[in-house]
């Protein structure tokens, strides 16, 4: 029972949403894409979406400048 | 066919959308002309000015004029055979997938990371086939050696994860030049595969 994080497999938390997942990681970018099996999850959906077992998760930092 | 005739083919009938002609976008957009990519589809809403100068493919006789515009006239001067659609608007959220629709890779070139995230979003959902090329960690100088590229899916990303925010650190024009021909190369990879 366990999820992949940015290629570093950690234990898979039942109902764990995005948001909750991102602060257990201690990811506190302001910024991020997440996907999910490749699914683009939007920022409004961090806090609804539960991550499933297996799941691979993608978080992206993305920092200002262009 | 040669190799060199069998990719000037290709990139003649290939489309490339960039959206934002700032320091990626400009420099980007050169870089694919001059490779000879047949249609470029350029989106930004600013004008260029003085300050541009140090790091955007813009000349000092372009100041005051349309972004967009300034480059659509340089890349002409390159390859005038290039067909080089502008479009001089702001993108907002939830239309900014339209003006993309059409073409084979999109490059994000824009510059805050709000409108970065909420433009791969949108795109990776709206246009889910369109491959997408974007970076994020463009400000500073040296450390070409962070770089490197995120492959997931149809998203492409030239990645420094360890760099500053544009806010909290200078853009030089050796680096975010660097970032706009990774992510122009990016593209090519993409269009020509293993040709």
């Amino acid at each position: 029972m366990s999820i992949t994080v940015n290629g570093k497999s950690v234990p898979w938390v039942k109902g764990e949403t995005v948001t909750a997942l991102l602060t257990r990681m201690k990811y506190t970018f302001p910024l991020v894409v997440v996907k999910i099996n490749n699914n683009v999850i939007s920022k409004k959906e961090f806090a609804t979406t539960a991550i499933p077992n297996g799941a691979d998760v993608a978080v992206i930092h993305m920092i200002s400048g262009g | 066919m040669k190799k060199t005739d069998m990719v000037k083919k290709k990139l003649k009938g290939s489309s490339v959308g960039i959206a934002g002609a700032g320091g990626l976008g400009s420099n980007a957009a050169i870089a694919l002309a001059r490779v000879g990519v047949g249609r470029l589809v350029i989106v930004d809403f600013d004008i260029v000015e003085k300050s541009n100068l140090d790091r955007q493919y813009y000349f000092l006789d372009q100041v005051g004029k349309q972004k967009v515009d300034a480059l659509k006239e340089t890349i002409k001067q390159i390859n005038p055979k290039i067909t080089v659609e502008t479009h001089s608007v702001k993108l907002k959220p939830g239309t900014m997938s339209s003006l993309f629709c059409d073409v084979d890779v999109v490059i994000e070139a824009l510059d805050s990371a709000e409108i970065k995230t909420a433009f791969i979003e949108e795109i990776l959902s709206k246009l889910p086939h369109t491959p997408l090329i974007a970076a994020s960690g463009v400000a500073g100088y040296g450390h070409c050696d962070r770089i490197h590229t995120i492959h997931s899916g149809n998203l492409h990303l030239c990645y420094d994860e360890q760099a500053r925010s544009s806010d909290k650190d200078i853009l030089t024009a050796p680096r975010v030049a660097l970032m706009a021909n990774w992510e122009a190369n990016l593209a090519l990879e993409i269009l020509l595969g293993d040709l």
